[in-house]
């Protein structure tokens, strides 16, 4: 069967979403150094605690050392490098076009479902799809916005008193802290799902997160030349 | 009849019917005439062919650049590292002090929000103190001659009561009810008519426990030498007879127990800041 080369993602989306995966990483890891002086949430189901932030095995496993201060000067370093590439990845997105792929269209509420049906093997078919599928543009949409959350959360906690007016739309210094917090339990939500879906669609498609191409089957029979054209970018 | 697009989506819930996922998920937008960038067709091996060169670049460069990053953390010497942080901290803090207005002020609260207060840290308290022989030390602030006032003096001057939330660095937060002087009612009254210094420097009486403050902050409408807590006299592990109480930094900051206040164009040492916090920890 004859071959495309397609391309899906640029350059910068390529480098910008890589650099965001160890950035994120840091910003939860310091960001639990932080937690754990004052770990107070838990997950209740009416008033029975299911799960503490976090049992002393947590802290254990993921080798996070009870220091504050060091926690804090990760945090407030990384974070320059977390939100500059947010706004540069955003600013990018919308001025290039890419965000046209991106964001969910009005139907794509109504189709989600059924692409979450068919992954989970209960449907057959697959609702037509873009680069992304309409699960894809929901979430990917949601990720970014939650990553614009996690800066204004996290600013309205750094400066209660300059940003007052911001803490206390948030709901005051304590709601604040506490929205930051699920923004993160959110973003490991989103990763682990986002793994195994990763896993499932494949190398091809891990692929062209590396290169910007994935090999696509042609949509019919086009004739092939004898010789490949042209260089990849 | 159908309309393009109704046929489009038939076409393709055939097209992905016929093929076993995920296989079936290709080939779709073109159909919705959504833009695709595709090349020229070619077999299998010709594409096989050319991807091979970009995957190698991508984890070549990817590989290097994630072991650069991690071992340039790993090796990098402690001390660069420390300064790398701190630095960090420092330009914070330029950037805060920048965008800083001494007009903003933090939310006040209702009185009857107020709640107790944990006691969280008693440096510079390990022996008691006899309030009769209590006094305040101002340094750096008349000109050429340091200040001695007792609580009498304090008291003397304009009572400013005030319910603010106090922040702690761990993270939790308590709304207190405070009243005491303002820092800058007492500025205005012993001060001269010179330009301040741009810091000052706060101890308790034995200099186990000291701070240091930009003057900018310290001069805020909402930073209170205060002697009272929730509508009593501040006990001993508050902070009597003299404390800082103010929403424009964390508690670290908010100085129990003050013997000595000296104003300087230094920056001062501090407590938290020599033990790797923020030396600035403002709001």
């Amino acid at each position: 069967m004859a071959k495309h080369l397609e391309r899906k993602h640029t350059l910068a989306t390529r480098w910008m979403h890589w650099l965001n995966f160890p950035l994120l990483g840091m910003m939860i890891w310091s960001g639990l150094l932080i937690y754990w002086a004052n770990a107070v949430y838990s997950l209740r189901l009416f008033g029975y605690e299911l799960f503490h932030f976090f049992p002393q095995w947590f802290y254990d496993a993921l080798g996070i050392p009870y220091n504050l201060a060091y926690g804090m000067q990760l945090h407030f370093f990384f974070m320059w490098l977390f939100t500059v590439n947010g706004i540069v990845y955003c600013a990018y997105t919308l001025f290039s076009g890419e965000w046209r792929g991106l964001v969910p269209v009005p139907s794509s509420l109504k189709r989600a479902p059924l692409v979450a049906l068919h992954d989970a093997h209960l449907v057959k078919d697959l609702p037509p799809q873009g680069k992304y599928n309409d699960a894809q543009r929901i979430a990917y949409t949601l990720i970014i916005l939650m990553g614009i959350g996690s800066v204004i959360t996290g600013l309205a906690i750094y400066k209660p008193t300059q940003l007052a007016w911001l803490t206390s739309l948030l709901g005051g210094y304590e709601w604040a802290r506490w929205e930051h917090f699920w923004l993160m339990i959110g973003y490991v939500a989103f990763f682990a799902v986002h793994i195994i879906q990763v896993v499932i669609a494949g190398w091809g498609n891990f692929r062209s997160m590396i290169t910007g191409y994935e090999i696509v089957d042609a949509a019919e029979d086009l004739p092939v030349s004898s010789q490949a054209s042209g260089e990849l970018a | 009849m159908k309309d393009d697009s109704a046929i489009k989506i038939d076409e393709v819930r055939e097209l992905a019917a016929s093929q076993r996922w995920p296989g079936g998920r290709d080939n779709t937008a073109n159909l919705l005439d959504e833009p695709r960038e595709l090349s020229a067709p070619m077999t299998e091996d010709q594409a096989r062919r050319l991807m091979a060169a970009p995957t190698r670049r991508g984890f070549l460069i990817g590989g290097a650049a994630a072991l650069l990053g991690l071992l340039g953390w790993r090796w990098m010497p402690e001390e660069t590292r420390a300064k790398l942080l701190r630095g960090t901290f420092e330009f914070n803090e330029w950037v805060s002090r920048s965008l800083y207005d001494p007009h903003r002020l933090a939310p006040e609260f209702a009185r009857g929000e107020a709640a107790d207060i944990r006691v969280n840290g008693l440096e510079g308290m390990a022996q008691s103190i006899d309030a009769a022989d209590w006094s305040l030390t101002i340094s750096g602030l008349a000109p050429a001659r340091d200040l001695a006032l007792s609580m009498g003096d304090i008291r003397a001057l304009p009572r400013t009561e005030m319910t603010t939330q106090f922040k702690c660095i761990e993270g939790w937060s308590v709304i207190v009810n405070w009243a005491g002087v303002r820092f800058s009612d007492l500025v205005a009254r012993y001060g001269g008519a010179a330009k301040l210094p741009g810091y000052v420097s706060i101890a308790t009486p034995d200099n186990g426990y000291f701070v240091g403050w930009d003057t900018e902050s310290i001069m805020h409408p909402q930073t209170l030498l205060a002697y009272e807590m929730n509508g009593a006299p501040l006990t001993p592990e508050h902070g009597a007879p003299l404390r800082i109480a103010s929403p424009l930094k964390y508690g670290i900051k908010q100085i129990k127990r003050i013997g000595r206040i000296e104003f300087t164009n230094e920056r001062p040492r501090d407590f938290w800041g020599e033990q790797g916090y923020d030396w600035y920890s403002g709001h």
